[in-house]
């Protein structure tokens, strides 16, 4: 039997949750446990976390036996670059101001596709831009600067 | 004549301008994203949820439920007209309704479509309005160990139920709980998987956490797929259907009604479940079943007409137990939360004009779907020639702006960020991350409750086994998962012999 460790949907989602499960079990060995009467805070996560290791364990021999392939590729490029520009967007709204922070997430997010294009991006990200601004700036009233300083 | 007393009550609520103004953006949004494919009602409510802040709770709930019912109108469009069902519950009238368009027929499709949804949804408002008062004055009675062995059963069932594997779905659940659980305990005080974060000591943001998942790591799954488009050119006109048509047509659209119904009370059955089985029914019932797959009008009108009354019934456990029975309502009982509101059985009592305004709306909103969306199908099928890669920035920037805006928070951009990525992973390793959702809402309250009732009973578990109603809800919860497990149980048996 030949096991593919890399590709195994259910093997992958098993190791998931028994990480998980026990980052919560440890994490919550500093809360107090308490009883079944008087449970404390730490009895709820503890006893999440040791069924997250059980289904876990559950499926990572399931996954063993069944051997199902994660389907589609993982867009590595998408997953990187979106997160990536939610957090300048982040940055910029404190720092920078609405105006600036929008287009640099709208551009940054066409850069996460694979039919990027520059110009194209400049355009729509200007659009959207202005468009947000009437909306939720003039419109709904958030009291965000346009531009910090100006 | 209760009844009728506070359903006039709803109307006159639902027909304020400014009520009437919300329904309509909210059913033209949902017809949007509908017609849309790559962005469901989930995301999108919770990426416009922070904008209804500033709107009065019985607005907010009008448009996001118009949003809601609006997104399986707008998907079955599609779903006729080019074969493209824009959400999960309109696969099935591709079937029939596509091959109905190519044999020129796509008028009648739509509009059977129309009338059968506007049947369904009309038979789900009457239900709403007739079963929700006495479910409510039952969950009156409820005690702690109630409540938690009725949340207990509608987590386990939602997750049995959902589509995908069990287990995975069930893990879900949990971790959603866990999730749930980030911030300061209640009774306590203390701070709880917060690692020092000072942002964290409220908790996990609700919309945070379903803009990350629902949002993002959907627009990252999905860049992952090469576009594919399909285009169905010829104009549609001669929306009549005939009297031929609506007489095959009354049949399936009453029996699709009646399941959906059913089913839509059910935690954990999506919409497509409803029309699936619908399908399937109307497909055996028929004289003759071949003509299914060809364009057959039974096969346009049973699933619709199901899919919408699914979506209507769903709101009953929401409005009258605060028990969520899909993603989308543990979506709009976080709204009403974040409104101040607490949901539950009191609602009904204490907010008379949210709860029987928003059913008067769901009917409101059935009536323009049907009026102003058929004239408009042409402006619909235009839309969809926006090319993925225009719309996934977009929907970038109203999430960012609307997870910013509700505590001017770089934080939680930063933590969406990083629930973007979780949630990709989870797509991809299967773990769908709705019952994740319901778990999250319905955590604090669960712990709550577990630990009063067994306060209550001075540590004895056997209190949710010893109370009639609580009984009743754990037997049942029991029920669902050995009816889940047998069958699993049976076939590795049969193998292992055969």
């Amino acid at each position: 039997m030949q096991l593919e460790f890399r590709s195994n949907r259910d093997f992958w989602a098993g190791v998931m949750l028994i990480a998980t499960g026990a980052v919560a079990i440890f994490i919550a060995r500093n809360y107090s446990f308490g009883d079944a009467l008087r449970m404390g805070p730490g009895y709820f996560p503890s006893v999440l976390g040791g069924s997250l290791i059980v289904f876990g364990i559950y499926l990572l021999a399931a996954g063993l036996r069944r051997n199902e392939k994660i389907e589609g590729n993982w867009s590595l490029r998408a997953l990187i670059v979106l997160p990536l520009s939610l957090v300048l967007f982040g940055l910029l709204m404190e720092h920078a101001g609405f105006v600036p922070a929008l287009m640099v997430l709208i551009v940054g997010s066409t850069a996460a596709g694979s039919e990027f294009n520059l110009i194209e991006a400049l355009v729509l990200a200007a659009g959207l831009t202005a468009f947000a601004v009437v909306l939720f700036i003039w419109g709904i009233g958030l009291p965000y600067p346009l531009i910090v300083g100006w | 004549m209760e009844l009728f007393h506070n359903l006039v009550f709803g109307f006159g609520v639902a027909f304020s301008l400014q009520n009437l103004l919300y329904c309509a953006i909210g059913v033209s949004v949902g017809t949007l994203i509908g017609v849309l494919p790559g962005i469901g009602p989930l995301a999108t409510i919770a990426m416009l949820l922070p904008l209804t802040f500033n709107v009065a709770p019985v607005g907010a709930m009008i448009m996001l439920a118009g949003i809601y019912y609006g997104a399986q109108y707008g998907g079955s469009t599609t779903a006729i007209l080019v074969n493209l069902p824009g959400e999960t519950s309109a696969v099935v009238t591709c079937l029939d309704g596509y091959q109905m368009a190519r044999q020129g027929r796509a008028g009648p499709a739509l509009a059977i479509a129309a009338i059968g949804s506007f049947v369904a949804g009309t038979f789900g408002t009457l239900l709403i309005a007739i079963a929700g008062p006495p479910l409510a004055g039952l969950a009156l009675k409820f005690g702690a160990p109630e409540y938690f062995s009725l949340m207990l059963m509608g987590l386990v069932a939602a997750a049995v139920l959902a589509q995908g594997d069990m287990v995975k779905s069930l893990a879900m659940v949990a971790m959603g709980l866990l999730l749930g659980i980030v911030g300061t305990d209640v009774n306590s005080g203390v701070q709880r998987f917060s690692f020092g974060i000072n942002e964290l000591t409220d908790g996990i943001g609700f919309i945070v956490l379903a803009v990350g998942v629902f949002a993002i790591g959907e627009i990252v799954a999905n860049l992952g797929h090469p576009e594919e488009r399909r285009f169905f050119t010829d104009k549609v006109k001669n929306l009549m259907p005939t009297k031929q048509d609506l007489k095959q047509s009354i049949g399936p659209i009453t029996r699709g009604t009646l399941l959906g119904s059913f089913f839509g009370v059910l935690p954990g059955t999506g919409p497509a479940i409803a029309s699936f089985s619908s399908y399937m029914m109307e497909k055996k019932l028929a004289k003759d079943p071949s003509r299914f797959g060809k364009g057959a009008i039974e096969g346009v009108a049973g699933p619709e007409s199901a899919n919408n009354a699914d979506a209507q019934c769903k709101f009953i456990p929401m409005l009258t137990l605060g028990l969520p029975a899909s993603g989308v309502m543990a979506l709009m009982l976080g709204a009403l939360t974040i409104q101040g509101i607490q949901p539950g059985p009191e609602v009904m009592t204490t907010r008379p004009e949210l709860f029987w305004g928003l059913i008067a709306s769901m009917w409101i909103g059935n009536a323009l779907l049907v009026v102003l969306n058929l004239p408009m199908i042409g402006l619909w099928v235009k839309l969809l020639k926006v090319p993925y890669r225009f719309l996934f920035p977009a929907i970038m920037s109203f999430s960012a702006i609307g997870v910013y805006s509700v505590n001017n928070s770089s934080f939680e951009i930063y933590l969406t960020a990083l629930f973007g990525i979780i949630g990709f992973v989870w797509l991809k390793l299967g773990c769908s991350p709705a019952p994740m959702l319901l778990g999250f809402v319905l955590g604090p309250m669960m712990e709550e409750h577990l630990r009063r009732a067994m306060l209550m009973s001075r540590g004895d578990a056997s209190v949710f086994v010893t109370r009639p109603i609580s009984l009743a809800f754990i037997v049942a919860t029991v029920a669902i998962l050995i009816l889940m497990v047998a069958p699993a149980v049976r076939a590795r048996r049969g193998e292992i012999a055969g």
